[in-house]
């Protein structure tokens, strides 16, 4: 059978297509990104040469008036996806362990699946269940209280003879009909859910048994094991499917714009309405008569793809410097 | 001295200072396996085994792929139970305690009986050090001087102490193979565990590695009831005081190991250390 004769010659001609495509394809991507960013620097590169650095820094933004500061946006955008991280990621990554390491066998592909159909259901929907239920809810109940508790704080303590702002800022305010920064962070945080918790479980699938049982065989309970042989084994690949999580909060648009309050203004209030830089581009978009409108919103997406590759280096820089980290003897 | 009650056990081993075997004087049978049945589906895995593994002596388990060594190996420390759906009948008595017995933590059961793995797997994101001492710290001991006492014996009795007393904090998955299974027994013999279960502990290692494992054991023995399994017939004549020949999920024979050897009574036992099959 293994007369040489009877095989095929070795293909090197094959080897070498397909490297070639597989190359090809890889550059695809590539010529993609920098093409999208060209067309958007070449949409909004008057504005910059208008307004330079106060396009980005200013916070006045009123087409009427020509002036356009993209500050308030920028800011919308960063803390509601920040937010909306910090809510989701810890649901997140519990139900992935559940799935992972504490469910009965019998269930975890009917939650799997449940959870896999909630990135199914369409934004708008999201948005319009948030107007409809989240938003009363959170302006009549939660938001009430938090104000009550958190929000009675004191405002600022004294040190060093300045006065130095709490957290008891977050949630003051008035907290009208909810529409606000925290109810977009709120439907953010339910739409990045199961991107996250999918990412997670795959992760965490990934940990070698062999691990768990050198836990197990320590006599370790599964709380133990989760920590000492999964999670410590799975954090770096935790951290990535949260970075994947922010990516797509950072470009969510429609529920948020049906919830965030569209005001472009900066206030320390979570109760006070926002405005995202997708957000403004949906709004705005179809109603940019002027050029520098349509120039400045150009330039809005620019920011937009900036502050997301920002937000990756980051993240990148953070796996890079805490690579090597093993502890110290104890 | 009498055996401690088996919830009392892993807590009393770790706050005495006692240097590090722990001795287990007890002359009864470390197992007592009465017809030990496990099943993963309908048909057993293992199948009515009843077998006594002396007090500190080592014990080998031999026998053809797939007929049972590591589920039994496994069912003497409850690990099989991570297996959804395994199933296990029959008693087994470690020093008299009844390890299947209700109100018995599986958890308390392997605090117990220590295991060592045929793959090395040392914790990666630990350093030299924490894998050995995690199993400690694990128990709640917090004592800094205490923990570094018991690592340092740990890793003699493991014969790694000369190898890397100079980079204790070096990431435990940057020793090579042989050291990193080494690394795995001292973490094991860290929290004094009253038995040690090695399934294939030297498969994976080359012949120089495995020849000091194999010194290992003869030194662990002196204080450690051993239990290996081992597909390596000239492994368990080195080692083994005893061995064990399983076939088929049944224990055909189990025999001082030069009896076994030399003069097997059962024609299967025969058959595969004569090598004609398996
Ligand atoms: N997790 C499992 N699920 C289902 N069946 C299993 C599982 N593990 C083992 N078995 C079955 O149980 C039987 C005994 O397996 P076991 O692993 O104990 O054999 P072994 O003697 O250790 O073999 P080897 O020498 O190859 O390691 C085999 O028939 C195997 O198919
Ligand atoms: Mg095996």
């Amino acid at each position: 059978m293994s007369d040489p004769k009877q095989m095929r010659p070795a293909s090197r001609a094959r080897d070498a297509v397909f490297q070639w495509f597989c190359f090809l394809m890889a550059c695809g991507v590539l010529v993609l990104i920098v093409l999208v960013g060209y067309v958007l620097w070449g949409g909004s590169a008057d504005v910059f040469r208008k307004f330079g650095w106060k396009f980005l820094t200013g916070s006045d933004w009123d087409p009427n008036t020509g002036s356009f500061g993209a500050l308030p946006f920028i800011f919308g955008t960063l803390v509601s996806s920040l937010l909306a991280l910090a809510i989701a990621a810890p649901l997140a990554i519990s139900t992935a362990i559940y799935l992972t390491e504490l469910a009965p066998h019998r269930l975890r592909q009917p939650l799997v699946f449940m959870i896999e159909m909630l990135s199914a259901i369409p934004s708008v929907i999201y948005g319009l269940w948030a107007i409809f239920i989240m938003l009363p809810w959170l302006s009549q109940s939660v938001f009430p209280l938090l104000r009550h508790s958190l929000g009675a704080l004191p405002k600022s303590i004294p040190l060093f003879h300045h006065e130095i702002p709490t957290p008891a800022l977050l949630f003051s305010g008035p907290t009208g009909a909810g529409y606000s920064m925290l109810s977009g962070a709120i439907i953010i945080a339910v739409m990045i859910l199961p991107i996250i918790t999918s990412v997670s479980r795959e992760i965490l699938r990934s940990v070698p048994d062999l691990q768990r049982e050198a836990a197990y065989g320590l006599g370790a309970t599964r709380w133990e094991v989760t920590r000492i042989a999964v999670l410590s084994y799975a954090k770096k690949g935790l951290f990535g499917a949260m970075i994947l999580g922010l990516g797509r909060a950072l470009g969510e648009t429609m529920a948020v714009t049906m919830v965030i309050g569209n005001t472009p203004r900066i206030s320390p209030s979570l109760f006070s309405p926002g405005y995202t830089l997708a957000s403004v581009i949906a709004n705005e978009f179809a109603e940019a008569t002027s050029d520098d409108y349509l120039h400045a919103l150009v330039a809005i997406g620019l920011v937009l793809m900036a502050v997301t590759v920002v937000v990756n280096l980051c993240a990148q820089l953070i796996l890079k410097l805490s690579g090597t980290e093993v502890g110290a003897v104890r | 001295m009498e055996p401690s009650p088996a919830t009392t056990a892993p807590v009393s081993t770790v706050t005495a200072t006692s240097a590090i075997p722990a001795p287990v004087q007890d002359t009864r049978p470390a197992f007592d396996a009465q017809n030990v049945s496990i099943f993963y589906t309908q048909k057993p895995a293992v199948d009515g085994v009843t077998l006594q593994v002396p007090s500190r002596s080592v014990t080998a388990i031999i026998g053809p792929s797939g007929c049972g060594k590591s589920t039994f190996l496994r069912c003497l420390n409850r690990m099989h139970e991570l297996v959804p759906g395994a199933r296990m009948t029959g008693t087994i008595r470690l020093y008299g305690d009844d390890l299947y017995a209700p109100e018995i933590d599986p958890t308390v059961v392997r605090r117990r009986v220590g295991m060592v793995f045929q793959k090395s797997n040392p914790f990666p994101t630990m350093s030299i050090a924490e894998n050995v001492t995690v199993g400690l710290r694990l128990n709640g001991v917090r004592d800094r001087a205490f923990l570094r006492e018991r690592m340092e014996q740990a890793l003699r009795m493991s014969a790694l102490w000369d190898e890397v007393k100079n980079d204790l904090n070096r990431p435990g998955i940057s020793l090579s193979g042989g050291q990193q299974q080494r690394l795995c027994i001292a973490r094991a013999v860290a929290v004094q565990p009253e038995v040690l279960l090695m399934d294939e502990p030297a498969s994976a290692l080359d012949p120089i590695a495995t020849s000091k494992v194999e010194e290992l054991i003869n030194d662990l023995k002196k204080n450690y009831t051993i239990v290996i399994v081992t597909h390596n017939m000239q492994q368990a004549t080195r080692v083994a005081d005893q061995t064990a020949f399983f076939y088929l999920g049944k224990l055909i024979e189990f025999a001082p190991t030069r009896e076994l050897f030399n003069n097997p009574r059962q024609p299967q036992t025969e058959a595969y250390i004569t090598g004609r099959f398996g």
